[in-house]
């Protein structure tokens, strides 16, 4: 979505029927549900790294571009937008979504939590520690996306969740292979995967102690 | 994306009313492949049903000692149910092998079941595609088609179905639960929930979009529960032949992904003897094109492996 499409929107906005599809019982005609079909903004609120916003916007924005073109927190990147890099990863009432494959209208109430509401400079998230002393990164755009990738797994791990690489269904292990398998979905084009793994395996041990 | 109404419904009677009664709604979900499809223009929906809050996220026992899944239960919520890695292990096996951690926290029950195919030209607009735009071609045919059908295809289309957990739930005869606006509750088993390509590919299903409100499973089968999966990477990545399989004490049942446009299963061929002689039956209808020919040799190689566990 680009600044343009946002400022068209807006004025449309302005034109459509007050009310709208929104507060629309199951009798409303056809024609008057197409009339306020194309150009309708939704109201959504969500608290972002604890902080609550409210916003009247166009129902096609995804979560992605609501965080870092309306909110200006650009720590989450765009790889992809097609749920194929986890670049845009981000925690939603605690769970490791792509924010780009979602609107941000399908979230009203949610708590999202993205790379900068992890830690501060002073206190970092044992995550953010260990992907620093390992080298867990090169050029470091998928970094935030790693790192709220692997803070939503550990936690799917210490639900007794399974992966592909369990053996056990019912009983599964963190390994070297089950992090591997459960951080597929990041990509890195610098291929600093082995720092990765080594700097999640010792935050697990850290989180755990 | 081209513009779109949305509207947050809070019932499934509310949401099956609009997606039978409105034209151009579509349901949305986790939206993990509506949106993917909608960014680049296959999918323009003019009103999207946000489906989310409506309830229908539970997995209860039935009366019958089997399993009702509601359509809105995550796939990673499903592939973690103790009950369902418990007894229903092929299910889980088969979730956990599709996408990834993120993606199935987002997918959906139905949502999964109605995800469309992965054929490339049907992503590219600029190629014909009987089933993106009815009547102009199918590319596949003579193109680029090492990921689709060896089986149940047409000359109209050889799209595969990409699901992994639609295989493991039609080798546990799983019924697809939907409701239509006057409230008519019908239940489908998949091979009647899906079609064949035929000469309509752009038709996937019987159930005329309505509102999937819930998958039930018969009670558990007893034996081995295996979902093996073959791809072009380790992970992340689509089939490009699965088996899912029960070897248990009542038999033997097999149903395969990434070889046709349903997942496909052919009791007739899983009463013989060895890995070879089934797949040999199972796919004697088998027309692969040249490009293609691999995956029957890999459906062997991949059942031995499993029958000889
Ligand atoms: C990068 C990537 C990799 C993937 N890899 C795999 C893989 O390896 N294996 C695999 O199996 N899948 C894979 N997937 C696909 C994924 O499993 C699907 O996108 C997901 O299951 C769709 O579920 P959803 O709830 O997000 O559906 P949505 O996108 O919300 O909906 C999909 C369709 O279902 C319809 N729908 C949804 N719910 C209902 C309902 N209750 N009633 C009627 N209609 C409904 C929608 O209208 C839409 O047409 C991958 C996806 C991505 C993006
Ligand atoms: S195989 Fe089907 S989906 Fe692929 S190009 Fe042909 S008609 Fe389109
Ligand atoms: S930007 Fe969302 S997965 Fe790549
Ligand atoms: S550090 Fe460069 S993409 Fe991962």
């Amino acid at each position: 979505m680009t600044i343009a499409e946002n400022d068209w929107s807006r004025r449309e906005v302005l034109t459509s029927t007050a009310g709208g599809l929104a507060g629309a019982s199951l009798a409303l005609p056809g024609s008057a549900l197409a009339e306020t079909r194309q150009y309708e903004a939704l109201d959504v609120r969500l608290v972002v790294n604890g902080t609550a916003q409210a916003m009247r916007i166009d129902p096609r924005v995804s979560l992605l571009d609501l965080l870092r073109e309306r909110l200006g927190l650009i720590g989450t990147k765009k790889g992809c937008d097609h749920g194929q890099c986890g670049a845009c990863t981000v925690l939603v009432n605690g769970r490791r979504i792509c924010s780009c494959l979602t609107l941000a209208v399908l979230h009203e109430g949610d708590e999202v939590t993205t790379v900068e509401g992890l830690g501060s400079r002073g206190a970092l998230h044992p995550l953010q520690s260990a992907f620093i002393a390992n080298d867990g990164f090169q050029c470091g755009f998928c970094t935030p996306g790693q790192i709220c990738s692997a803070i939503g797994m550990l936690d799917e791990v210490a639900r007794g969740e399974p992966s592909h690489v369990s053996d056990d269904l019912l009983a599964p292990v963190l390994s070297d292979p089950e992090i591997r398998e459960r951080m597929s979905g990041n990509l890195c084009r610098c291929g600093a995967y082995p720092n990765i793994v080594a700097a999640i395996r010792e935050a697990a041990g850290e989180m755990n102690a | 994306m081209k513009p779109f109404a949305l509207h947050r419904a809070s019932s499934p009677r509310e949401a099956a009313t609009l997606l039978t009664r409105e034209t151009g709604a579509r349901a949305i979900a986790g939206g993990t492949n509506l949106l993917d499809l909608m960014k680049l223009q296959i999918e323009t929906p003019s009103l999207l049903i946000d489906i989310n809050r409506i309830g229908l996220n539970a997995i209860e026992p039935t009366a019958s000692g089997g399993l009702r899944i509601g359509a809105l239960v995550r796939n990673a919520d499903l592939a973690a149910h103790v009950t369902v890695r418990r007894d229903y292990a092929v299910l889980s096996r088969a979730i956990v092998a599709g996408a990834s951690g993120q993606i199935r926290n987002k997918a959906t029950t139905a949502g999964n079941l109605l995800q469309r195919t992965r054929c490339p030209y049907f992503y590219d607009r600029s190629t014909p595609c009987n089933k993106r735009s009815p009547g102009t071609g199918c590319s596949a045919i003579d193109g680029y088609s090492r990921h689709l059908a060896v089986i149940g295809g047409s000359e109209a289309c050889i799209a595969t179905h990409p699901s992994d957990m639609a295989v493991a739930l039609r080798v546990l005869d799983a019924q697809v639960e939907t409701v239509d606006a006057a409230g008519g509750v019908r239940t489908r088993a998949l091979p009647d929930f899906y079609r064949l390509p035929g000469q309509d590919p752009q038709l996937e299903t019987n159930h005329g979009g309505e509102l999937v409100t819930a998958v039930n499973l018969p009670p558990p089968r007893r034996g081995r529960h295996f979902y093996r999966k073959v791809r072009d990477r380790a992970s992340y990545a689509f089939a490009t032949v699965s088996i899912a399989g029960i070897a248990g004490p009542d038999g033997r049942r097999l149903a395969y992904g990434g070889v046709a446009p349903m997942p496909w299963r052919d009791a007739s061929g899983e009463g013989e003897r060895t890995a070879d002689r089934i797949i040999e039956a199972t796919f004697a209808e088998a027309r692969p094109t040249a490009q293609k020919a691999y995956k029957l040799p890999l459906l062997r190689g991949a059942l031995r492996g499993e029958l000889d566990a």
